[in-house]
């Protein structure tokens, strides 16, 4: 018998649903400490440099905020098909289909927009995305073929359309043949929110996805399904509830947010197609939803979270020279204490040998 | 603000640390601060190894005038302008955007910082304090052409492409045109591997135009997958960005070696001299912008002669890697005789000349 | 013959070699799945077993120590995922993700000083006669010998997981971990000894490409497999045989498809290279519509935490 052992909460700890995240925020400051100091570089530095230089400027925020957009856009879909057991690990795909759809109705109305085209190509982007989507949803309906193959598989080959438009038909014809989108008119750009910061409308629609998110799961009748569904098959179907009715809606609603995301990338802080729109954004919103224990409002603060370590990452390269590398394991440590804390909310730790049941 | 609040809390804690930090940092001011961004990880043997190697190069000649900064793996999407007008804002007066994704990024964050220089490698878009800078590769490729002319037996050439953009297609050109005019029988075969480093799959793309009867493999890609490739049958290889030479010495006939050193040792220079200007270099042999890694001994002594002899033509401008007549594969004269390429002909190449199998892919 | 037909032999040598890596990690992982454990870090893991036997292969030149090294580092990070997800009760999914974060950002940093150093391949099986026939000389008989062990690893497993007294305990847990804990079974440790078996062959995967396919270390070698190595193992319904197949048909249509752009047929690179990812689908597609055979075949258990006394 160990020493040291898990022992069940009755119900879990709302102390600790708070306490825990700041728990492994100290467990990481330290073994980042132990990590930078054993590396040869100054701790203290470094961890200034991961998590106050970012956010010790308006512009630095407003960058902060430009980062987790889209991570909070994807992971809100993701976190509701999660709750339904619907894996729906092609966020990434679904976002460049976004991108490739709005924005190429920025190019179809090139030097012909008005006030009406970003709203085209919001809905756009968000029917590129549910349209991908809606690729696995049918598969896994009419032929039960597995969401996690079919949306993995086909965020390749949205990857690889993305990068023939490119190529091709989204080419700049004045651009010396270079694979990239002309840059697109201001009637194609997303507006300004927080003026001196590239913050963008996105950021609204972010917001947005968080509240209708929170809306949808706690207060709504298809909430109570999801949930069901999520926890107990078994009892949904003597119930009645219509399972492939949550795999399409959870399917399409993270697809549309996600091509939300993407068309927001290009429209936003891009302001062109170019071959590569996400550096990953739909597979880090898988961490992110998880992060964020699939409640929206917790993703936003994941995502936030998320973003900084990658804005850190880059400032530690700048102020100090600390590569890329040790920036991925440090990120891989926050994770791991943000995940592993997470056992404090329905365990308590107990040390000594186990009681006997009385 | 709340959390400048709470970073000062966390520094003092740290206290004599901090404050040496900042006396430490005080010195360093006077200093110009250099900054490169580059899109792969410096370990790549390759092209941003080979920007890094300029880098380095600055640091020794100049090191007690400049520091520099390198921020590595960037993405070329919305990330780039924020890592550039991180550098911008954090004193770096001169910075290096080395990719042509960072185009775009770099000009935006120029206008927002009228007092600091950039200089963005490959592009087209220049500014009052934006220069361009690239390197004419493909008279590397004109020379390599003549060499796997006269070394070739079966007369089949596997080319690997990496993506079909000007750079490389007129690389594809130029190697065909010289590969031809030693030997009018061979033809170049393309395969895309779309992505710059995956060396399986360029392994794999080896592979396939071998068994297709290639006896020689070119590349433009970055790792030397292929030229291990090659040297495992038993043929020949082309490297490229750097000297591939250990990774198949019996197979690596030569390379074309990006070189970065000169020309950043000169700009970083001009900036101190307060010379500085927005100019677009284009720089081939003669400016030492690239040149060819140490020529396999089995080449026999002739092949070697002629190579060196184009190399001196075309650096003495007798010669150029586009002359006419060259016909594209249609059979149309597309620069006739008498004349050569203009730079714009060459920067925005898409079409294949006579003798490459396919078409560019659009 | 045509030159066409003669190109079969090859293109088959090819399709086995570059089935190799994605038939380590996806056996591996089905062992994993099986017992129950969801682990999405097989690229994380790949990229240290690569790395690790590597250098370990530079620095004392045997191979067979590499190898073995190579297995151990997977197997390590795997036991790092045990310890998260079997002690500590962490989200499977989110965790594996992160395994894969950490893992390229550690092998980039053990490898920083193994960067553009050469190896020599491990040997080929050479038999006179039989190698040099034609067509299936070179792809039955001229292969590296990891390729061989790749397949005879594909019986074992099938073996253990459906012919032995520990395969059924394994999959038992994954079936039912309750059930198996009130059996008496030790569902934490079976878990981890499978998670550790799943990183080691992950290892073994990233080793054949840094070690053998393309004797070299570069950041991110991997280039991606350890995502196609996980979509194989839902594609083979957890099956150690269809494991095989499946990573056949990937890598063959990835050779294909090279083959077809030297043959300079008019169709767009990019619109090839989506193949063997389409073919995937399709193939998934057209097995997967008995609905009820699959459902036979999940792990029940597949991603759900256990905790003995919950």
């Amino acid at each position: 018998m160990s020493l040291i052992r898990l022992e069940p909460r009755g119900q879990a700890s709302k102390a600790m649903v708070y306490a825990t995240p700041l728990l492994a925020v100290a467990l990481t400051l330290l073994s980042g400490f132990i990590l930078f100091l054993l590396l040869g570089f100054d701790p203290v530095k470094a961890l200034h440099a991961f998590f106050i230089d970012p956010v010790s400027s308006k512009r630095g925020i407003g960058e902060l905020i430009v980062k987790a957009t889209p991570l909070v856009l994807c992971a809100v879909g993701l976190a509701i098909g999660f709750r339904a057991n619907v894996w729906n690990i092609g966020a990434e795909g679904q976002l460049t289909m976004g991108a490739i759809a709005g924005g190429g109705l920025a190019l179809a109305f090139y030097g012909e927009g008005g006030w009406w085209l970003l709203p085209l190509m919001v809905i756009g982007g968000a029917a590129g995305g549910m349209a991908w989507a809606a690729i696995p949803a049918y598969l896994r309906i009419r032929f039960n073929a597995s969401e996690i193959l079919t949306s993995l598989m086909l965020t390749y080959v949205a990857l690889l359309a993305l990068n023939y438009l490119v190529h091709g038909p989204y080419r700049d014809p004045d651009g010396f043949a270079f694979p990239e989108s002309r840059l697109f008119e201001a009637d194609a750009v997303m507006p300004i929110l927080w003026s001196g910061t590239r913050v963008h409308l996105g950021t609204a629609f972010a917001l947005f996805a968080v509240a209708a998110g929170w809306v949808l799961i706690a207060r709504t009748f298809i909430g109570f399904q999801i949930k069901v569904i999520g926890l107990t098959p078994a009892a949904a179907g003597y119930a009645g509830f219509d399972q492939k009715r949550i795999i399409w809606l959870s399917l399409l609603l993270s697809g549309g947010l996600a091509g939300i995301a993407g068309m927001g990338e290009i429209a936003g802080p891009i302001g062109q197609i170019t071959p590569s729109v996400s550096p990953g954004y739909g597979f880090t919103a898988i961490i992110v939803a998880f992060l964020g224990r699939l409640h929206p409002v917790g993703i936003l603060l994941a995502a936030l979270l998320m973003a900084l370590s990658f804005i850190g990452g880059e400032a530690a390269q700048i102020a100090m020279g600390l590569p890329k590398a040790i920036t991925g394991v440090f990120q891989g440590m926050l994770l791991f204490f943000l995940l592993a804390c997470d056992v404090l909310i329905r365990y308590r730790v107990r040390i000594g040998a186990r009681r006997a049941v009385a | 603000m709340n959390r400048r609040t709470m970073g000062k809390t966390l520094l003092g804690l740290a206290g004599a640390a901090a404050i040496a930090l900042s006396v430490g940092t005080a010195a360093a001011q006077d200093k110009l601060k250099v900054g490169f961004v580059y899109v792969g990880p410096i370990s790549d043997h390759g092209y941003s190894y080979q920007h890094d190697q300029g880098r380095l190069a600055v640091e020794k000649q100049l090191g007690d005038k400049v520091t520099t900064t390198y921020v590595e793996n960037v993405p070329e999407g919305a990330d780039a302008e924020r890592v550039i007008e991180q550098l911008a804002a954090s004193g770096h007066k001169l910075i290096f955007t080395t990719s042509f994704g960072f185009m775009n990024p770099t000009l935006k964050v120029a206008q927002r910082y009228p007092d600091v220089k950039f200089e963005h490698a490959t592009g087209y878009k220049r500014a009052a304090n934006v220069a361009t800078y690239s390197a004419r590769f493909y008279e590397g490729r004109t020379v390599i052409g003549a060499i796997v002319g006269k070394m070739t037996k079966s007369n089949v050439i596997g080319y690997i492409g990496s993506f079909p953009i000007p750079e490389v297609v007129s690389g594809i050109n130029a190697f065909t045109i010289a590969l031809r005019e030693q030997n009018p029988k061979a033809e170049v075969r393309v395969v895309w591997v779309n992505s710059w480093y995956d060396p399986g799959k360029e392994a794999e793309a080896a592979k396939a135009l071998i068994d297709q009867g290639a006896d020689v493999i070119v590349q433009h890609t970055d790792s030397p997958a292929p030229v291990q490739t090659a040297q495992e049958r038993g043929l020949w290889s082309v490297g490229q960005s750097s000297d591939m030479t250990r990774f198949g010495p019996k197979s690596h006939l030569t390379a074309i070696v990006d070189d970065w050193n000169g020309y950043y040792v000169d700009r970083v220079k001009a900036v101190l001299d307060g010379t500085w200007k927005s100019v677009d270099t284009w720089g081939g042999f003669k400016d030492k912008m690239l040149f060819l890694a140490p020529y396999n001994p089995a080449i026999p002594a002739d092949v070697v002669a002629l190579a060196d002899t184009i190399k001196a033509d075309i650096m003495s401008g007798k010669r150029h890697s586009f002359q006419g007549p060259v016909k594209d594969q249609s059979g149309k004269v597309v620069i006739p005789e008498g004349k050569t390429a203009t730079d714009e002909q060459i920067l925005k190449m898409d079409w294949y000349v006579e003798g490459v199998q396919g078409k560019v892919p659009k | 013959m045509s030159a066409e037909f003669a190109l079969v032999g090859p293109i088959l040598a090819a399709m086995f070699a570059a089935a190799t890596p994605l038939l380590f990690a996806a056996l591996g992982e089905a062992v994993t799945e099986k017992s129950g454990v969801l682990n999405l870090g097989v690229e994380g893991m790949m990229l240290m077993g690569a790395v690790c036997g590597f250098a370990i292969t530079v620095k004392t030149g045997s191979a067979p120590l590499g190898l073995l090294i190579a297995a151990g580092a997977g197997a390590a990070m795997g036991a790092l995922f045990g310890v998260l997800t079997l002690l500590l009760l962490a989200n499977q999914v989110a965790t594996g993700l992160a395994l894969t974060l950490f893992g390229v950002g550690l092998s980039a940093l053990v490898g920083q000083g193994f960067v553009g150093i050469p190896l020599e391949g491990l040997p080929k099986l050479h038999i006179p006669v039989l190698s040099d026939l034609p067509v299936v000389g070179q792809a039955v008989f001229g292969q590296d010998l990891l390729v061989y062990l790749g397949i005879a690893a594909v019986p074992l497993v099938h073996l253990f997981l459906y012919r032995t007294r520990a395969g059924l305990v394994l999959r038992a847990v994954g079936e039912n971990h309750h059930a198996a804990h009130a059996l008496g079974y030790k569902v934490i440790r079976i878990r981890f000894l499978a998670v550790m078996f799943g990183g080691a062959m992950s290892g073994l995967g990233g080793a054949f490409l840094s070690m053998d396919y393309t004797p070299m270390w570069a950041e991110n070698i991997t280039a991606g497999r350890g995502w196609i190595a996980l979509a194989l193992v839902v594609f083979a319904t957890w099956k150690p045989v269809r494991v095989m197949l499946g990573a056949w048909l990937f890598g063959g249509v990835t050779i294909a498809q090279l083959h077809v752009q030297g043959f300079g047929i008019d169709i767009p690179s990019q619109i090839l290279s989506m193949l063997p990812y389409l073919a995937t689908v399709l193939v998934l597609v057209l097995i997967s519509r008995d609905v009820a055979r699959i459902r036979l075949n999940a792990p029940a258990c597949l991603g759900k935490l256990f905790h003995p006394d919950s």
